[in-house]
């Protein structure tokens, strides 16, 4: 069942040192699939899905999910743009979310089994995690937050400093993920990544939000001078 | 340097005949140490934990006087548990004092302080690490701390030496609570201190020296148990 | 938890139970060795297990005043009447004496050794102003070198850097003196059982004044209702028998005889 617009902004500002990162802003998402959020270092890309997670908080302003918030995030997950490795083996990293939900052991055991095999690292399960390759943490970080099966998904550069095939295995997977039901709204500097990807856009510059539109129209006509500059590859100021 | 010989000839003689006296000593010593240690850690690693998770008012103050309370003398410790348990005090009744409980209460006063401020420090700069991903899992306070303490176990576990180190080498407090009475209260340190008053400093410091070698033995242990040397395997 | 704790430590508190009693003495009464003579006789005689607290006389007058011990064996005459006037003690049992000596560098610079009474040779140190160690720790042994200070006319006050208080025990002290070849007045049997002697030697005994009476005294069970009397009156006793005296008269180190048994049965 899903209620849509799924979550709202209203007069949402963000200050760190006194300075606007984000915001003022107005905003409603709604829909499934792939919501990527676009625009240059800085924009406010990772500040806007802190604060739909909860994780960072508002200056002023509110955020609404459509669901109680307990409900909302439990069935939210993030990766974040440098992934957090927990100092323990791959395995302990990929079971940690699933011990804090009281999953069973047996359960426990057969889900990292899966995502293990499933990110290429089930050789190196008991393998310290920090001391994986940055792609490899990247997957693990990436499997860490799917093994919980989010509804909603916040990914902040998920590809970045991959190859093209594991951008390739990633994508697969997350594309997966919103055949079965999950949301997931993301940044990327992949332009053909989002255009591979993108259900919806969300263009945001200088910690404004200066174009939303779905993924045909943005691509094709952008309405924004910023938008248009920034997918013709021009730098914007 | 003759002494210094002397002494370790002393203390060679005395571990290889495994002085009965000398054996009741060591393992006195150990029990003390060893059970404040345990006490101090079950107070002092969630206490340094939690101190380094969470921010209130008074948080900068409680870190200030937990800073303070690791210089406290121990004599001054051992002076205040004395007049606590003392007969004349409020906790007279108990009949505690001159008591091993009375030595492991005054060195867990002083090795608690020490302990959580090492592990504040240590667990502040995990905290910082793990803090996006524990308060993305929407973990508990009581979650976020066994996870930091069970994932910084390593350098928890140099707190804890170090505490244990303290308690082991502690000779002023114990003294004044135990009363260095033979075969109930009589310690290394204590007994090394006794023997230096008699003069005997070929037997202090051979004692010394088995003190030393005792604290080598306790360090090594733990690390070897805890297998902090071994990589790879998690 | 901490509950769980406290539990723990009463435990351990109370884990020995055997039948004993707890008497702070001076440390020259285990220094000398006596102590290590006495106890194990005293546990075989009357079963009675004796934890000794070595402390100052100072600070075993308190512990008896606080009710930390059974009872006290010290060597501070005018101390215990004061203690007993004030009801820390109903009585006060003389046991032995063992005599004070003047212990100081072996080429005796002061001339000590010629002095023909206690208070001279305390003079003769002064008038050379030859280093001398004082206890300075309020215990039997300092309070004792204080008041033949006082019977020589001497005002302490006045001493210049010659004189040094080092605020420590019997044997801290003679290590100090040891170090700096200096004077002292130490108990004989402290001194005869010392381990690092150096240069030091004894210089001067016999004076009447430096004789050491030790005196036992149970702490009273009226004001301290907690306290072993039973057991405090069966030590004391047992301190005053035929089988005691036997014992301290015989003890000797080096072929010295260190106490004389005085008490009077
Ligand atoms: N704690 C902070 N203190 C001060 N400034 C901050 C803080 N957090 C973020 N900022 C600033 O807020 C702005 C937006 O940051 P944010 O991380 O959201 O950008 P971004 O769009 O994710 O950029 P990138 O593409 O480089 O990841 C940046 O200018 C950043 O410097
Ligand atoms: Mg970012």
């Amino acid at each position: 069942m899903r209620r849509d617009p799924f979550v709202q902004l209203q007069d949402v500002v963000v200050k760190r040192r006194a300075k606007a990162v984000l915001g003022p802003m107005n905003l409603e998402l709604s829909g499934g699939g792939f919501t990527i959020v676009l625009g240059p270092n800085g924009a406010g890309k990772t500040t806007l899905l802190k604060v739909l997670h909860g994780v960072e908080r508002v200056t002023s302003g509110s955020v609404t999910w459509s669901v109680s918030d307990k409900t909302a995030q439990q069935g939210q997950a993030y990766v974040f743009q440098s992934p957090v490795m927990l100092r323990r083996s791959v395995r302990a990293n990929l079971a940690y979310p699933l011990q804090l939900l009281g999953v069973s052991k047996a359960e426990i055991a057969e889900r990292v089994a899966h995502w293990g095999a499933r990110i290429g690292l089930s050789a190196v399960l008991d393998f310290p995690a920090p001391h994986l390759s940055g792609g490899e943490q990247q997957k693990l970080a990436l499997a860490r937050a799917l093994i919980r099966r989010p509804d909603t998904l916040f990914l902040d550069e998920p590809c970045a400093n991959l190859d093209g095939r594991s951008t390739r295995e990633i994508e697969d997977i997350l594309c997966e993920a919103t055949q079965a039901g999950a949301r997931i709204i993301m940044t990327t500097h992949d332009l053909g990544q989002a255009r591979r990807l993108a259900d919806r856009v969300l263009f945001l510059n200088k910690g404004q939000v200066e174009e939303q539109a779905h993924a045909d129209t943005f691509f094709i006509a952008p309405k924004s001078s910023g938008a248009t500059a920034f997918l013709n590859g021009d730098i914007i100021e | 340097m003759s002494g210094i010989w002397a002494g370790m000839v002393e203390a060679f003689l005395l571990v290889w005949s495994l002085d009965a006296d000398l054996i009741d000593i060591t393992l006195r010593s150990l029990k003390v140490s060893l059970s404040a240690l345990v006490i101090a850690c079950a107070v002092a690693l969630p206490l340094g934990t939690w101190l380094a998770i969470r921010r209130f008012r008074h948080r900068r103050f409680v870190i200030a006087t937990l800073n303070a309370l690791m210089g406290l003398p121990p004599v001054v410790v051992g002076l205040i548990v004395y007049l606590l348990l003392s007969r004349a005090g409020p906790f007279g009744v108990l009949d505690l004092l001159f008591t091993p409980t009375a030595m492991i209460i005054a060195q867990v006063i002083i090795i608690t302080p020490l302990i959580a401020s090492i592990t504040h420090q240590a667990m502040r700069e995990l905290w910082s690490e793990y803090h996006d991903l524990l308060i993305s899992l929407n973990t508990t306070h009581g979650q976020r701390i066994t996870t930091l303490i069970w994932d910084g176990r390593r350098t928890l576990m140099t707190a804890a030496l170090a505490g244990f180190g303290r308690a082991i080498g502690e000779v002023g407090a114990i003294m004044i609570v135990g009363g260095n009475i033979d075969h109930v209260t009589r310690v290394l340190t204590t007994a090394i201190a006794l023997e230096t008053g008699k003069g005997d400093f070929a037997l202090a410091l051979g004692l010394g020296v088995v003190l030393i070698a005792l604290s080598l033995c306790v360090n090594l242990t733990i690390h070897s148990l805890s297998r902090t040397e071994r990589e790879g395997r998690w | 938890m901490i509950r769980a704790i406290l539990f723990a430590l009463i435990c351990a508190g109370t884990a020995i139970q055997a039948e004993t009693l707890r008497l702070a003495a001076t440390t020259s009464f285990n220094n000398s060795g006596l102590s290590d003579a006495l106890l194990p006789v005293i546990a075989q005689d009357i079963g009675l297990d004796v934890q000794l607290l070595v402390v100052g006389t100072g600070q075993a007058l308190r512990l008896g005043q606080s009710g930390d011990v059974d009872a006290i064996l010290v060597h501070s005459k005018e101390a215990e009447l004061a203690f007993v006037e004030a009801g820390y003690a109903s009585h006060r049992r003389e046991i032995m004496y063992n005599d004070f000596v003047v212990i100081g560098p072996s080429d005796d610079p002061a001339q000590v050794m010629a002095a023909t009474s206690a208070i001279e040779a305390l003079l003769r140190i002064a008038a050379a102003q030859s280093t001398f160690v004082s206890r300075g720790d309020d215990s039997g042994t300092h309070r004792k070198e204080l008041s033949l200070w006082a019977a020589a006319g001497s005002d302490r006050v006045e001493f210049t850097s010659w004189y040094r208080e080092v605020g420590a025990g019997m044997g801290a002290s003679l290590n100090s003196a040891s170090a700096m070849k200096a004077y002292i007045l130490a108990d004989r049997a402290s001194w005869l059982n010392f381990g690092n002697k150096g240069d030091l030697a004894l210089l001067f005994s016999g004076d009447p004044v430096l004789f050491n009476q030790y005196a036992y005294l149970p702490v009273s069970a009226e004001r301290h209702a907690h306290v072993k009397a039973q057991a405090a009156w069966n030590l004391e006793k047992w301190l005053v028998s035929p089988r005691a005296e036997s014992i301290i008269n015989g003890y000797e180190i080096g072929g010295e005889a260190l106490f004389v048994f005085n008490a009077r049965p």
